[in-house]
């Protein structure tokens, strides 16, 4: 992180050999210190208001019994001290337990979907690699899921994945005849494996993008010296591509991870507001707690618990990380 | 070098297979939305069982798509514009001087991608009914608290993004216009602004998918009047009766003006990942 080199504005003169200090030399020295701050404030105050004090204001939350009757006088919300985190970590408790469950799919759904969308992205971006006719075409093609409004993109899967107009059976059943009896897609048990069908198709183009940057950067001669060694495609691959792309990987990784992790979107389009129980993510099985029961506190408390969650896999992974690489 | 045969193959099937996989359901949408009513109410079919456009002219009528419409342009024009010129005065800040928090500042607005956006909904929207009732200004239930809460989902990347290509402009620039008694603000808005200008184009376009896109919000926020068409599409598509064909063309119209925007600018997305993670 190399970033700034010399600063056009310097820092307030205050060196003995300076001339002497005016009260108004020293005021437009104040100015120049402030300035940076005075530019970072719309930025702060938009991060504050949007983020920070609701996040505060989370966690208060969830430590208050804020049911229904005390949305319009929520700071008269009982305080029930940790009495929402024990009824959300008792896994014997019907609630408990709903979260254990949704924690379970949403770590299989975020585990399928971030490998997929990554494996698809990184064999597309190796072979799209070489210059050949068609590639810029197909690269764009490739890149439209991505650009796609999320609920459009849903809604149309959700039409495809209708049990009696819907493409996929179309092609299952009457035309591959791969199955007798027509399968549901958007209720039971098939209804997380199209959801991550879903999930990589919005996702995967944004791997590809990320390691078409990536393997842009990689200079040809590193190739041309290992084809030198008599080193073939596979392993050309194995030892040029995949570590020089190490650093593109970690940071893409965490991203998709953090992104499946917390997506609200695929699963409530798709499944039109609730989702069926095999399929039902953490962030969906959040907001039908809070919105549909309208109980803020276990809600709230059930979103700080996420949050922790995510910040303790982050950090373990970024050790994890750093500490393969110091040892490489 | 020859590349070996098999590498030839596995790239025409494996691209092949990709391109089917990313392509049926834009066949879907497309050929859809030009189908009579009949041809989607009953079993699938490849092609139209005849060709017609009246789906693109009764979406408007069977749900106020219009007004759906109108509020997502609003919104999303509202949030890109306050987002871009937000992330300009933070990138400035960041590319050109150094302060106290410089890199607590960069850390933090990061570190909001993480938050699961569940978290600050229940607060927002109740910090919003309450602020509505102190105030007066409606910021439940309408465009206003839209735009305010969309415009900080495109910020972090669009200050990452901007930070990078502000770093890369040369400082003689800068230094040339401070000669000529230029300001900070005047150095930003002549110098800066139209050297950068492609990336702070391409952030807009962001911004504006980023609010055009956002479903969580959009519906917890939204009253019958402010309804943006990521409810309305949704509930278009949920209704107890649904004109597939209609809904097709509708989800085929919100979709081209970003998709062609993305598309366009896609060479300036790259270079902005890759000039702010070089950074």
């Amino acid at each position: 992180m190399t970033t700034t080199t010399a600063p056009i504005t310097p820092v307030a003169p205050a060196s003995p050999g300076a001339p002497v200090d005016t009260p108004r030399r020293r005021g437009r020295a104040v100015r120049r210190a402030l300035t940076p701050y005075a530019f970072l404030l719309p930025a702060l105050v938009m991060e504050l208001l949007v983020h920070l004090v609701p996040m505060a204001v989370g966690v208060w939350i969830s430590f208050r019994e804020l049911t229904q009757f005390f949305i319009r006088r929520w700071s008269e919300a009982p305080f029930v001290g940790l009495e929402n985190y024990r009824v959300v970590l008792d896994w014997s408790g019907p609630t408990g337990a709903d979260l254990v469950h949704s924690l379970f799919v949403t770590i299989v759904y975020t585990v399928c979907s971030v490998g997929l969308s990554w494996l698809f992205g990184f064999t597309a971006g190796v072979l799209l690699q070489k210059r050949f006719r068609g590639r810029n075409v197909l690269r764009t093609m490739f890149l439209t899921p991505y650009a796609l409004p999320a609920y459009a993109a849903v809604i149309t899967w959700s039409f495809l994945l209708q049990r009696d107009q819907g493409m996929l059976n179309h092609i299952l059943v009457d035309q591959l005849h791969l199955v007798d009896e027509r399968p549901f897609w958007l209720i039971g048990d098939n209804s997380l494996w199209s959801l991550i069908m879903v999930a990589v198709w919005r996702t995967w183009p944004f791997a590809l993008l990320c390691i078409t940057a990536g393997l842009q950067a990689i200079p040809p001669d590193l190739y041309e010296a290992s084809a030198m060694d008599g080193a073939g495609f596979l392993r050309q691959v194995r030892e040029v591509t995949l570590p020089m792309l190490a650093p593109v990987n970690r940071v893409l990784i965490l991203v998709l991870v953090l992104w499946s992790f917390n997506d609200f979107s695929t699963p409530f389009v798709l499944f039109g507001g609730s989702a069926p129980r095999p399929a039902e993510l953490i962030s969906i099985h959040i907001y039908e707690s809070s919105f549909i029961t309208w109980n803020f506190g276990l809600g709230s408390a059930m979103s700080v618990l996420l949050l922790l969650f995510l910040f303790v896999v982050t950090v373990v992974y970024l050790l994890a990380v750093n500490r393969r690489r110091r040892d490489a | 070098m020859r590349e070996a045969r098999w590498i030839r193959v596995t790239r025409v099937v494996v691209l092949s297979l990709l391109a089917l996989f990313t392509l049926a359901p834009l066949y879907v949408m497309v050929s859809s939305s030009v189908k009579p009513l009949a041809d989607v109410t009953d079993d699938f079919r490849w092609w139209p069982s005849r060709l017609t456009v009246r789906p693109f002219v009764d979406m408007w009528s069977t749900v106020p798509l219009g007004r759906y419409f109108v509020n997502s342009v609003v919104v999303s024009l509202a949030a890109m514009a306050f987002s871009v010129v937000v992330a300009i005065f933070a990138a400035y800040a960041v590319s050109r001087y150094r302060f106290r928090g410089r890199s607590a500042f960069s850390l933090a607005v990061l570190s909001t991608q993480m938050f699961p956006g569940i978290l600050f909904l229940l607060p927002l929207f109740l910090i919003y009914v309450n602020l509505s009732r102190i105030t007066g200004i409606n910021l439940y239930g309408s465009r206003l608290g839209l735009v305010i809460t969309y415009l900080t989902f495109s910020l972090p990347f669009s200050i990452w993004m901007l930070t990078g290509y502000f770093a890369s402009i040369p400082r003689e620039l800068d230094e040339s216009a401070a000669v000529d008694g230029a300001g900070p603000l005047r150095t930003l808005v002549q110098v800066i602004l139209p050297t950068a200008l492609p990336g702070i184009v391409a952030v807009a376009v962001y911004s504006f998918m980023t609010a055009w896109g956002e479903v969580l919000f959009a519906s917890v926020m939204t009253g019958e009047s402010s309804r943006t068409l990521a409810v309305g599409l949704q509930s278009y598509s949920t209704s107890n009766y649904v004109y597939w064909n209609q809904v097709m063309a509708a989800s085929l119209v919100v979709s081209i003006p970003v998709v062609a925007g993305f598309l366009a600018l896609q060479r300036h997305f790259v270079a902005g990942l890759t000039a702010g993670a070089v950074k």
